[in-house]
């Protein structure tokens, strides 16, 4: 399985969640969880999803969701799961 | 499954405190480029360097946009070039020559700088070595991204003492060379005792003769990660403030050991090691001083800074070893005046002088580094600060460095700017009194009595 994490940080707004998950619908992509949280006094959200079915590269999936990210003023960034994973466990 | 604290932890790092990979460093050997004549050899390389680096920017920008992680630098280092250019160079102008190759290759890769313009006479110079040694005042001002290091002493062989001598006399030269341009070109000359093969930070990297054709080293950083780590710390024990730094060490470095390994990979070629160095930059909160800060001193320089360096460095090491499946280069903390702001602050402070810098360089992983010198510093002088470097480095069986800018036409208090990555040093004052009756001595200090062990 090919993950990667996709978090939201910024402003709760209506259909943050629903666009995210809609432009990962139409390109293929599994979500295998969603945890969100108020951190330092803002929103946050963590999808870990995979990616091995997507249609589209790993560089459009990441531009596309900061793209949807834009439109809700949210800051929406997309990474491969490992940079966590190595970081954080042994 | 990973949650999100620690995934917001890892982007905190990130985003606001400059964690980065500081560099992707490919190390290329040249040996096979020797060649019967000087135009030839400079084609060799050329087309070497082009061929074996063509993917390295691009394979550095996709997994930096893959992890979310910034790639500070992506470089080249290559085997010595005084032991290639051995074979065919006459004379200073075909170093300058080979000198402009690699500019031209470094420039058709796209790294921002190429290291291993580099001479190793740490018992004795060849004709060839002298010569690049000779060729440094041409060689650097006509190239930009060209690096340079000279091995000057090891704890094997002893100091070079010709060698001390005769850099001395370059680095003022250089200065002198290029008084007016606006970048200082001795910020791309390091003199090294036991300098390592496989340093991937400039301007000291080249690609040594023990390494294979071709190797990928990274060098992580992060000091500002581990500075405010040990906010969180204030007033706790020194096993709370140890295992802060061990712990965000690995952390850091586990970031280096997936960058090094998926560009291993994605290039097709071997890695070779993760350089566990805190390297900060003129950025705020990127700064090792200000990790010495805060562990509770005033301001870096003070009574007890020196104990705080030793203790972070060890902390550092003992950290990223963990992290790490191969580890080298440097690995400690860098402690460059000018490309740290804290450091800049503490000497405009006052709190840090040339003789603490130098104690300093016992316990941590280089030397004085980027330190701009009044102007009128003599030869000798120069010369005399190399040697008291190399001694810490020989008799400590360590890596010490010096990076000395002279900084002609100004004088203790003045300001000297180099933009970028280089930051901006404030000139410190150096002692006045000579050395030139000891550093004219002819030959080299023996190797000291503990090298001795088989």
């Amino acid at each position: 399985m090919n993950r990667a994490i996709i978090t939201v940080v910024g402003k709760d707004t209506v259909g943050i969640i629903a666009g995210i998950c809609t432009y990962l619908a139409e390109h293929n992509i599994n979500i295998l969880d969603i945890s969100q949280t108020i951190l330092q006094g803002i929103f946050n959200m963590m999808m870990i999803v995979d990616v091995s079915a997507s249609d589209i590269s790993f560089d459009e999936l990441s531009d596309g969701l900061y793209a949807v990210g834009e439109e809700k003023h949210v800051d929406v960034k997309c990474q491969r799961e490992e940079i966590f994973t190595s970081m954080h466990r042994i | 499954m990973i949650n999100i604290y620690e995934v917001h932890e890892t982007n905190q790092m990130i985003e606001q405190e400059n964690l980065d990979v500081r560099t992707i460093t490919m190390g290329i050997s040249l040996l096979d480029c020797a060649a019967g004549n000087i135009d030839e050899l400079c084609s060799n390389i050329y087309n070497k360097i082009c061929l074996t680096a063509k993917d390295l920017v691009s394979c550095g920008e996709q997994i930096e946009k893959d992890y979310g992680v910034p790639i500070v630098n992506k470089r080249i280092s290559v085997t010595p070039i005084s032991l290639i250019a051995a074979s065919c160079a006459s004379g200073t102008e075909d170093f300058v020559k080979i000198a402009r190759a690699m500019d031209d290759a470094a420039k058709e890769v796209g790294v921002n700088y190429i290291g291993g313009f580099s001479a190793l006479v740490s018992k004795g110079m060849t004709t060839a070595d002298e010569m690049l040694i000779r060729s440094l005042p041409y060689a650097l001002p006509a190239t930009e991204r060209v690096c340079s290091s000279v091995n000057v002493g090891s704890t094997k062989t002893g100091i070079n003492m010709d060698a001390v001598r005769l850099m001395g006399e370059i680095i003022k030269e250089i200065a002198e060379n290029t008084e007016e341009d606006e970048f200082p070109h001795c910020a791309k000359l390091v003199v090294f005792c036991n300098a390592p093969d496989d340093n991937p930070f400039m301007a000291g990297a080249f690609h040594g003769p023990s390494e294979p054709d071709a190797v990928i080293n990274v060098g992580v950083s992060g000091p500002g990660v581990v500075k405010t780590a040990l906010e969180s710390c204030r007033g706790e024990s020194f096993e709370v403030l140890c295992e802060t730094v061990k712990k965000t060490a690995f952390k850091i470095t586990r970031v280096g050991q997936l960058v090094a390994k998926e560009a291993s990979e994605r290039l097709g070629i071997p890695f070779g090691i993760i350089d566990l160095s805190l390297a900060p930059t003129p950025a705020v909160g990127d700064s090792v001083a200000e990790i010495l800060e805060a562990m509770g001193l005033e301001s870096a320089g003070a009574p007890g800074t020196t104990a705080a360096l030793a203790l972070l460095n060890d902390q550092v090491k003992k950290g990223g070893i963990m992290a790490s499946s191969y580890v080298g280069g440097l690995s400690g903390a860098f402690i460059p005046v000018s490309e740290d702001q804290g450091m800049i602050d503490a000497v405009v402070r006052g709190s840090l002088s040339l003789e603490k810098l130098e104690a300093m360089t016992c316990v941590c992983s280089v030397g004085l580094d980027m330190i701009a010198v009044p102007g009128d510093t003599s030869a000798s002088t120069i010369s005399g600060i190399i040697a008291d470097e190399a001694a810490i480095g020989m008799i400590n069986q360590k890596t010490t460095a010096v990076r000395l800018i002279p900084a002609i036409g100004k004088d203790v208090g003045d300001r000297v700017e180099f933009g970028g990555l280089f930051g901006y040093a404030p000139v410190m004052p150096v002692n006045r009194f000579s050395c030139e009756g000891f550093i004219s001595r002819k030959g080299r200090i023996p190797a000291p009595i503990h090298s001795f062990k088989n």
